[in-house]
């Protein structure tokens, strides 16, 4: 559809003039209601991720809270702090919150943040979608939350596993309460897979053909696809425990049929995706804080796409090494080791394209790149004890000890927490338009850096020494005492790193220094615009003819033409980014929360009765209608007045 | 900004197709809702090793007769619907909404036929064992998508009596359309598995 855009040409004088009206007319049209209202009803990209990632950072901090509990109670043998029951629901806790409400909304949080930006666009493909999501995850959220401060948090870890979690052995509401807990996040989670997904695939600006779209992209594409196909498989299978326990359903009751294994497929189909889900993001964040620091394109740009898709798909053929002990037929666990082997070669290759990149480029340290190489260190200790539980005679010794408690948290944590902060570090500037305190930046990481190993270091030898996982406490005589006060002194100085780091935040918030467009020199289009952001991201979308648009000494044209009287956007080609056509988005609506509010309700009766389906969809059709129902729009698309 | 410009003022405002953005959306939905039936279908299939007759002894085979029906009605239905697809690209307002309340009958003469098979044609309840569970899970999955698309077009259809009508309502109608395709050919695996399977495999 090239041929239908006019030619190059030259504007007349009197430009700056011209986009200063232009910018006047944008704002109008695209910001955001203020107050109250403003904050319920938001169809910017940008209000909504940074709520999201507020948000999932005040659920981090509460699952940072249940961790440090469990520390104090694990500090010394035989401890009576914390019983049982209650240490059940504390690492069932900790678990979800950290996965369903914190690592998996926060990069996608990052996404719906960034991608609009970095592909030169002015919002989401559905702003309303958007903010929905929203909405039902800050929701499900609050449910198992409160739930927990009434004594009936779920706790039966973060997987649930039947029989123990089935009618038979918890009766009561805590399993409930995590199942429709996976309901919500199910339902965020897809609402922003599908968002970021559509959102590059036909929003690039012109010129940004597939293969010249940022890594962060790529990484955020791939991401949205995992979930995609990931997600419905736990969606089944909590949606099949829901109903086990509350209509009398027998997909995991072995004296009908049912079995208890469909759970552990289902979960892990599911559950090993995950941990990519969180993971590619994060390489998405190292990979342009290398390229950034090391002041050149990344090395090996193809390769580093394809081990992303590569990663997608392989991350899809391992979830049954996390069931090698249930006694499978050997022949399926020695291909499931094949898959789990094979897949640290795409994440070699990036490794070592990230190195490649810093031997060839000309360093500047800075703390974010500090975040980005400890994240490097980390991650290859967490793969290498992947490689290790991959094969099974090894797993059947390591199964439920502290050496997977070890293993995940380095992978988790070393491989996806530390390039969080470094990109919280990096673009917090273009965020809220002030940098960040390098030192502290520095000091946190170092103490971060230090507290994260004498954490989680020792776990590895409690685990080799034998201790299980989720048992609130130990004997005396076990051997395991100085593993456990050290990882607890470890667990005091990973805590002060997060405070230093939180308070060079909240310090950058107020005090920062102002930080221009482009503070750190880097080469994606979101450092073309001001920092923070207008609510229309640029006033002319830019045109690109290269992967570093910004390194780029060449002067682009832009696109002129779009209309600044309504929320228009260029849909392009999802190939080679040609524009195709112009079209309208939707603008603020308080039915999206409204329709949450709906699915919420819904939701929260079917802990109860079955009848709470009904009644959730009812409220949502009638949200929904009010949602879709047309008005007042602008005149030049309406049509015939009278059918 | 520079001295070049690249002028989009004369591209349309509509376009349907993979060139639509709400296309892609829908094909997104569409990947799933297909993802979340092929994982309950092969649920079924895991739990049928447990069984050594399927279905299970004192559970007759799963009647044909509704199943076939609302066979033919949704694989007939797809003509109407790109009836409507067709009309829908030349925006005529009033075909559209006539072909919508078509859909609209079509889509409740499917789960007439579906409530006949949970009231008899199945032999059996969801808390009767693994294989009713399994059963009904998929066969009210699938009902669910059927409801949610005839609902989606009885308010699209309303939108078109009452107005204002938009040009984007027609893009609307165009992917209720590829919604529908998919639910109607979904059914055919899902009745294969379900009706078929258990007689011949």
């Amino acid at each position: 559809m090239s041929s239908t855009v006019g030619p190059t040409s030259t504007l007349a004088p009197g430009e700056a003039a011209r986009e200063t009206l232009d910018r006047a007319a944008l704002e109008r049209v695209w910001s955001t209601p203020p107050g109250f209202l403003g904050w319920l009803t938001s169809a910017s990209h940008k209000s909504v991720a940074l709520r999201y990632i507020v948000t999932a950072f005040g659920f981090f901090a509460l699952g940072g809270v249940l961790a440090a509990l469990m520390r104090l109670q694990l500090a010394r043998p035989e401890s009576r702090l914390i019983g049982p029951d209650l240490y059940n629901q504390i690492f069932t806790m900790h678990g979800s919150t950290m996965m369903f409400l914190f690592a998996v909304p926060v990069m996608e949080a990052f996404g719906i943040y960034l991608v609009p930006l970095m592909i030169g666009t002015r919002n989401v493909a559905f702003p309303r979608m958007n903010n929905f999501g929203y909405w039902i995850y800050l929701f499900g959220g609050l449910m198992l939350w409160t739930a927990f401060a009434l004594d009936i948090g779920p706790d039966t870890g973060w997987f649930a596993y039947v029989p123990l979690s089935g009618p038979a052995y918890s009766p009561g509401k805590r399993v409930d309460i995590w199942a429709q807990l996976i309901t919500f996040t199910e339902i965020a989670a897809l609402v922003a897979a599908v968002e970021l997904i559509v959102t590059t695939l036909k929003m690039r600006c012109p010129g940004m053909s597939l293969n010249r779209m940022p890594l962060f992209v790529w990484a955020m594409l791939v991401t949205a696809f995992m979930v995609i196909f990931a997600m419905p498989a736990i969606m089944v299978a909590s949606t099949m425990l829901a109903m086990d326990r509350l209509v009398d359903t027998h997909f995991f009751n072995p004296a009908e049929g049912g079995d208890a294994l469909l759970w552990q497929h289902l979960f892990w189909f599911f559950g090993h995706p995950e941990v990519y889900i969180i993971f590619i993001p994060a390489t998405g964040f190292v990979s342009t804080i290398v390229s950034t620091f090391a002041r050149r394109r990344i090395f090996g740009y193809p390769a580093m796409v394809l081990a992303l898709i590569a990663t997608g798909f392989l991350g899809f053929s391992l979830w049954v090494h996390h069931m090698f002990a249930v006694g499978l037929p050997q022949l399926g666990e020695a291909f499931f080791t094949a898959a789990s082997m094979m897949i640290a070669i795409p994440s070699g290759i990036q490794v070592f394209c990230w190195l490649a990149t810093l031997r060839g480029g000309r360093i500047v340290m800075r703390a974010p790149l500090l975040w980005a190489l400890g994240f490097i260190a980390l991650f290859v200790i967490g793969g290498l004890t992947g490689v290790m539980t991959a094969a099974v005679p090894l797993d059947l010794q390591l199964h439920d000890t502290y050496f997977v408690v070890a293993h995940f948290h380095y992978v988790l944590i070393g491989g996806a927490l530390f390039p969080l902060l470094g990109a919280v570090l990096f673009w917090l500037p273009k965020m809220c338009g002030r940098m960040p305190d390098e030192r502290l930046g520095r000091v946190s990481f170092w103490i971060t850096f230090v507290g994260f190993n004498l954490t989680f270091f020792p776990m590895h030898l409690l685990g080799l020494g034998g201790m299980p996982r989720r048992v609130y406490t130990y004997a005396r005589d076990a051997g395991l005492t100085t593993g456990n006060v050290v990882a607890s002194a470890g667990a005091v100085v990973l805590t002060a790193g997060i405070l230093v780091f939180l308070a060079n935040v909240a310090w950058t918030l107020r005090r920062g220094a102002p930080a221009g467009d482009d503070p750190w020199g880097a080469e994606t289009l979101e450092w073309a615009t001001a920092s923070p952001p207008p609510s229309y991201n640029f006033a002319y979308l830019p045109t690109v003819d290269g992967q570093a648009p910004l390194w780029s000494t060449q002067e682009r044209p832009v696109v002129t033409g779009l209309r600044t009287d309504v929320r228009e956007v260029l849909i392009t080609d999802g190939v080679d980014a040609t524009p195709d056509h112009r079209h309208r988005l939707d603008g603020a609506s308080v039915w999206p929360f409204l329709t949450a509010v709906a699915a919420t309700i819904g939701v929260v009766t079917a802990l109860f009765t079955p009848w709470g389906v009904t009644i959730g969809s009812l409220l949502a059709l009638v949200t929904l209608t009010g949602w879709f129902w047309p008005r007042g729009a602008p005149a030049h698309e309406t049509v015939e007045q009278r059918p | 900004m520079s001295q070049r410009a690249l002028d989009v003022s004369a591209l349309p405002t509509i376009a349907y197709g993979p060139r639509a953005s709400i296309w892609w959306g829908v094909l997104g939905l569409v990947a799933i809702e297909g993802s979340a039936l092929a994982i309950v279908g092969v649920s079924y299939l895991y739990l049928r090793q447990n069984f050594v007759a399927w279905p299970p002894p004192g559970t007759p085979l799963p009647a044909l007769g509704a199943a076939t029906g609302d066979l033919v009605v949704l694989l007939a239905s797809i003509v109407p619907m790109a009836i409507v697809d067709r009309l829908a690209r030349a925006e005529r307002r009033r075909p559209v909404a006539i072909g919508l309340g078509v859909m609209v009958l079509l889509g409740l003469a499917s789960l007439a036929l579906r409530a006949l098979q949970f009231a008899g044609a199945l032999g059996c309840r969801w808390d009767s064992h693994a294989y009713g569970s399994v059963v009904w899970t998929l066969l009210g999955m699938h009902a669910a998508h059927v409801l949610t698309s005839t609902l989606e077009n009885a308010l699209l259809m309303a939108v078109l009596v009452v107005g204002p009508v938009e040009h984007k309502d027609f893009v609307d109608a165009h992917v209720n359309a590829f919604y529908w395709y998919f639910i109607a050919a979904v059914w055919v695996p899902t009745y294969a598995l379900v009706y078929l399977a258990p007689r011949f495999l």
